[in-house]
């Protein structure tokens, strides 16, 4: 009898014990900084937004909004350990809290703002989804693919954009739906579908491991919205305005000028924006709880916003994407961040 | 009073087990009550919202492989049934060439002649001991490097074989072909009365009627000559490569033919290892003295040794079907829209609802394979020796 009973004592303290762990949640910030480094969300493997390169070291714009949080909170960019995560775990990992950020084109919507739990804090990629044809088909325009098979990744908008765009200029479709990016260049290399749709980032990424790139062109039409960009968890705005800052971070660095390469001199700039910005004047650190030198800390290890698009999607990578929409609001685009003050 | 009743829960075997069984039903039901709590608090406190309001949300997506209509304006509930029906079509197809299959190699594993007993022995060991979603995967590899779709292989120029599926004909239906149908279904019921008839007469004289041979005549040519009387009522749809695509006629992907292969081969080669034992199981006496009556070869293996092997055979077998089933959710490694693909995997995605859908999913397979139990068990009583044997 007292062993039964001692077995139910046990068994109603460890129930409690695990549902207290479960319910705790700390600050995010003060997790990370107890745990010594930021667990980021990122792509399996998209050349030029988050892949491992040669050397196992991952690289890509994605990849420089986690760095850039880590030289933020610890002050050194590579107190970084990525989770690659598929399209369909992706949120789940976040919310489970796995991952302190995700940051893995990730296309902010209402929904997945409001009714998933996550916070989208800002966007480092305008996309927008297109088509890939091979071009001995010789289309032109995405309104001449009626009747085609279309290659697509499940568990995107890129479904419903494309269930969407087919309905509305009265054209059929077959869909060949697959898991992830590498799946989708088989299939369509095999010619399993006539077209590979996803956003156009990704296509040029695609495009760019090919036995023959210039075999293939990507359609003119771009049929969505895909605003890419970090997510965190809903309900901790602290850390997820440290996020928010560490992005801006990068873009108010390529505003004004500031790059790794001459971030030092420009301590010694007249324009107070700039000082503020690397903590010559203090007290802005102190605001998001970290060190008067974070932007410092992200411009001279990570870059600006534009040394980190040239260095992994810009023209002269294989990848080859021109600036366009994100080129800064002052260039003719829409990048644009709030100011530093 | 009192003292006695407590005396009686401790000493007596009887009333102690019941004591002790109930104590763990309870905790066992606390527990899954606390887990189910934290999971609902863990739930709003990070904003996440539930309920199976979800399913009648339009999907917003489409879905090829289908054999109801579904559009992208239906609800997630419709995509449910379109991704069951995909898994109960790949699962029922699966089961009937596995056992076709497996009967095959089974008795193949046990002829005198070599080669073909070795072949089966080498198909049986390999594909056994390797993961099916391996196969799975190769089969589709194999499918996709079939010729394109513009250079489709015309078979009697009729049935056109491509990368993107078997392209066949679709038949149409006209006014008067219900009448064929009907009478086909007539000849199935009047062959099985038939049989019987025969049967009976078979054991009242001792003369045997071709009743195989009778019945199929019946059972094929009574519609064939309903659909000449009915002046054709028949027509087909043929495929025409036109733009992307054939138009017209019907199409088997070959995501459907990957896994079709894939579970098949996989299952036959577990299911000719039961169908051998089964037949091993039945002893020598039985075929020995089944040929010194002077039964023909395939009369002693119909008559005498299949009936007593299915007892062996059936309960192992049930547990095959049911494996063929649970994998065939490995579709969406190839991408064929089953319910863990299209209802488990896409709307799971578009909503965020994982609990509640994994909950929907797994309580659907629970429930085929449970019924697939269930007539399993039923066949297997109605196989068993009857009486005392």
């Amino acid at each position: 009898m007292t062993k039964i009973k001692s077995l139910f004592i046990s068994l109603l303290l460890t129930l409690g014990v695990s549902a207290a762990i479960a319910g705790s949640h700390g600050s995010t910030h003060d997790l990370v900084k107890e745990r010594g480094k930021l667990m980021c969300g990122s792509n399996t493997g998209l050349a030029g937004f988050g892949a491992p390169n040669d050397a196992g070291v991952w690289e890509g714009i994605d990849v420089d909004v986690c760095r850039a949080v880590a030289a933020a909170v610890f002050g050194d960019a590579s107190k970084v350990e990525y989770v690659p995560t598929t399209s369909k775990v992706r949120f789940t990992v976040l919310q489970s809290g796995e991952i302190d950020m995700l940051s893995r084109n990730t296309t902010w919507t209402l929904s997945r703002d409001v009714d998933l739990g996550l916070e989208f804090v800002g966007v480092n990629y305008y996309d927008g989804q297109g088509f890939m044809v091979s071009k001995d088909l010789g289309v032109s325009s995405a309104s001449e693919l009626d009747g085609a098979s279309v290659c697509i990744q499940v568990g995107t908008t890129t479904e419903m954009n494309l269930a969407d765009f087919f309905k509305a200029n009265g054209m059929s479709y077959e869909s060949v739906p697959v898991e992830t990016n590498s799946e989708a260049d088989a299939a369509y290399l095999a010619g399993r579908c006539d077209i590979y749709t996803t956003d156009a980032s990704g296509l040029y990424a695609s495009r760019a491991g090919y036995p023959d790139p210039s075999a293939h062109v990507v359609l003119p039409e771009i049929i969505s919205k895909e605003p890419l960009g970090p997510a965190v968890r809903h309900g901790d705005s602290e850390w997820a305005d440290i996020v928010r800052w560490s992005l801006n971070a990068m873009i108010i660095g390529e505003e004004l000028g500031i790059n790794s390469g001459n971030v030092d001199e420009m301590k010694g700039s007249n324009n107070p924006e700039v000082l503020r910005l690397l903590g010559v004047d203090a007290g802005y650190g102190a605001m998001l709880g970290l060190s008067d030198d974070w932007a410092y800390n992200i411009l001279s290890q990570v870059g600006n916003y534009s040394e980190s698009f040239e260095k992994h999607i810009g023209p002269n990578t294989p990848i080859n994407i021109q600036r366009g929409l994100n080129a800064l609001y002052k260039d003719g685009g829409i990048l644009y961040a709030p100011p530093f003050r | 009073m009192q003292t006695s009743l407590i005396r009686k829960i401790i000493f007596d075997e009887k009333s102690r087990s019941l004591l002790i069984q109930t104590l763990v039903i309870g905790l066992f039901a606390i527990f899954i009550y606390l887990i189910a709590q934290q999971t609902a608090y863990n739930l709003e406190k990070r904003g996440i919202s539930s309920g199976f309001d979800f399913l009648n949300i339009s999907a917003g997506y489409d879905i090829s492989i289908r054999l109801i209509p579904f559009t992208s304006e239906d609800t997630h509930l419709r995509a449910y049934f379109v991704g069951l029906l995909n898994t109960l079509m790949i699962a029922v197809c699966g089961c009937i060439l596995a056992t076709i299959l497996g009967f095959i190699v089974g008795i193949i594993r046990l002829s005198s002649n070599w080669l073909f007993r070795n072949i089966a022995y080498v198909y049986v060991e390999f594909t056994r001991n390797v993961p099916v979603l391996l196969q799975i995967i190769l089969y589709y590899s194999i499918l996709l490097s079939l010729p394109k779709i513009k250079q489709a292989f015309p078979i009697f120029n009729t049935f056109y074989l491509s990368n993107r599926g078997l392209f066949s004909p679709s038949p149409i239906f006209k006014e008067g072909f219900s009448i064929v149908f009907y009478s086909f279904v007539i000849a199935i019921i009047f062959t099985f009365f038939l049989k019987r008839f025969l049967k009976s007469k078979q054991e009242q004289t001792g003369n045997q009627y071709p009743i195989f041979f009778i019945n199929s005549a019946i059972i094929i040519f009574t519609p064939i000559l309903f659909y000449y009387i009915m002046g054709m009522p028949l027509e087909f749809d043929h495929p025409v490569l036109k733009g992307f695509n054939f138009k017209g006629g019907m199409v088997i992907r070959p995501e459907f033919l990957g896994m079709l292969f894939g579970l098949s081969i996989y299952t036959a080669a577990f299911i000719s290892e039961t169908v051998r034992s089964g037949i091993i199981s039945v002893s020598k006496g039985q075929r020995e003295a089944s040929q010194a009556l002077g039964l023909k070869s395939s009369f002693v293996m119909r008559l005498i040794i299949i009936p007593q092997a299915l007892r062996v055979i059936i309960p192992p077998l049930t547990s095959q079907y049911l494996n063929l089933t649970k994998n065939s959710s490995l579709g969406i490694a190839i991408g064929y829209a089953d319910l863990v693909h299209g209802f488990g995997g896409i709307s799971l995605n578009q909503t965020g609802r994982a609990i509640e859908i994994m909950l929907i999913v797994m309580l659907t397979y629970l429930s085929i394979s449970l019924i697939i139990s269930l007539s399993m068990n039923i066949y297997n009583k109605s196989v068993q020796f009857k009486g005392n044997a």
